[in-house]
């Protein structure tokens, strides 16, 4: 085969309508230069030897055939496409989760990382909830937004969010012995990295009247509030 | 062009209105009249004000308002405020809103405790998730105000 281009060549046929170009074949000879690389090898359209390709070892028969035909699984292309963002959860929203640990309480949302999940902060020292992530399926969003403007997520993504992996060995005493494990505690970079996300929103927090207490407070439905007909 | 007025039964209250001003007293005080202002209260047009321009037949009536399109509307559909305006039958759309603004319809409407219910609950229904507990705040506030000035009159009473 003849090298590739490394841009494809744009067609110097435009379509008057589809399946009719605007020059003939004549034309085209002539645009495309044709008579330009004849003239230059002589009247003759230069010809390529195919290259001498590579021997190919022979097929050996295999040692074993089945005894019945194995069927191959079809070949499957598909490629996830990234989670699509609802359209109201914007940097800086404040989110209501509905389900888990933290459920009701009032959440400031900074990214959304690859996997699709949400990357949410609470900030830690207003409601207790640290830097988390969580499935846009279990929040409702409001239209109450911060300014996240000061906050540097870049550092931020699903490894960082990764269990850590315990190496086990292998022993007969492990299943006897109680094993007592330290409670796990949060490695202090982490603590830091909590501090460094939150000092900026806790300030353009303040700056906004009871903003403050609006998140350390939790969601909850009372009596007479139809979720249906609830502005959020 | 009758002005023979028959004691209506509950339902309707369509009445001439050369003649309604010479009746004996009614317990009907609002009357379906061209110029009556109405609030529709069921289907497309729910809450809008329109006018009364024309009654069709026994049950629906010509209704028309300055951002729609003239049509009829059961009575049903409507329900008679204390306003009327003063407008020939049928008028054109220029006229109408002249007519309004004379009348000031819009004015008096807000300020009517009627209005000013609807509008109140507009306001509440469109408030956000924020806006309702800055609003919890407020009545917080506000009744351990009302509480405070309670316990001292007591005081003052009991003593």
């Amino acid at each position: 085969m003849a090298a590739k281009r490394k841009t494809p060549v744009k067609t110097r046929n435009p379509d008057l309508i589809r399946g009719v170009g605007k020059y003939s074949r004549s034309k085209m000879y002539h645009k495309r230069g044709l008579w330009a690389i004849k003239a230059k090898h002589g009247g003759v359209f230069p010809r390529h030897d195919p290259k001498p390709k590579a021997p190919v070892a022979p097929e050996k028969a295999p040692k074993f055939y089945p005894a019945e035909d194995v069927k191959k699984p079809l070949l499957n292309k598909r490629k996830p496409k990234p989670t699509k963002l609802r359209a109201s959860i914007t940097p800086g929203t404040v989110l209501i989760l509905l389900a888990g640990r933290f459920m009701g309480k009032r959440v400031v949302f900074l990214k959304q990382l690859t996997s699709g999940l949400l990357l949410v902060t609470g900030p830690f020292k207003i409601n207790g909830v640290p830097l988390r992530r969580l499935n846009q399926s279990y929040v409702i969003a409001t239209s109450t937004k911060v300014d996240i403007s000061g906050v540097n997520v870049e550092k931020f993504d699903d490894k960082y969010f990764a269990k850590e992996v315990e190496k086990k060995k292998k022993g007969e005493g492990e299943f006897f012995e109680a094993e007592k494990e330290d409670k796990k505690t949060l490695p202090d970079e982490k603590k830091e990295d909590q501090k460094a996300v939150d000092a900026s929103l806790i300030k353009s927090i303040e700056g906004v009247v009871n903003l403050k207490a609006y998140l350390a407070a939790r969601f909850s439905l009372k009596s007479g509030m139809k979720p249906h007909e609830l502005v959020f | 062009n009758s002005s023979i007025l028959i004691p209506s039964p509950p339902l309707s209250s369509i009445s001439n209105t050369i003649t309604h001003k010479q009746t004996p007293k009614m317990p009907f005080k609002r009357y379906v009249e061209i110029g009556r202002v109405a609030l529709v209260n069921y289907g497309k047009d729910y809450g809008k004000l329109v006018v009364i321009v024309d009654v069709v037949d026994q049950n629906r009536a010509l209704v028309d308002a300055p951002d729609m399109v003239r049509g009829q509307m059961n009575f049903k559909r409507l329900t008679l405020t204390d306003i009327t305006i003063d407008i020939p039958r049928v008028p054109k759309k220029k006229t109408l809103i002249e007519a309004m603004e004379k009348a000031d319809v819009k004015n008096k409407w807000e300020s009517s405790s009627w209005g000013r219910k609807l509008i109140v609950q507009k306001r509440r229904a469109s408030l956000n998730d924020f806006d309702r507990f800055k609003l919890m705040l407020a009545k917080i506030k506000r009744s351990g105000v009302i509480k405070q000035e309670l316990a001292k009159l007591k005081k003052e009473n009991a003593s």
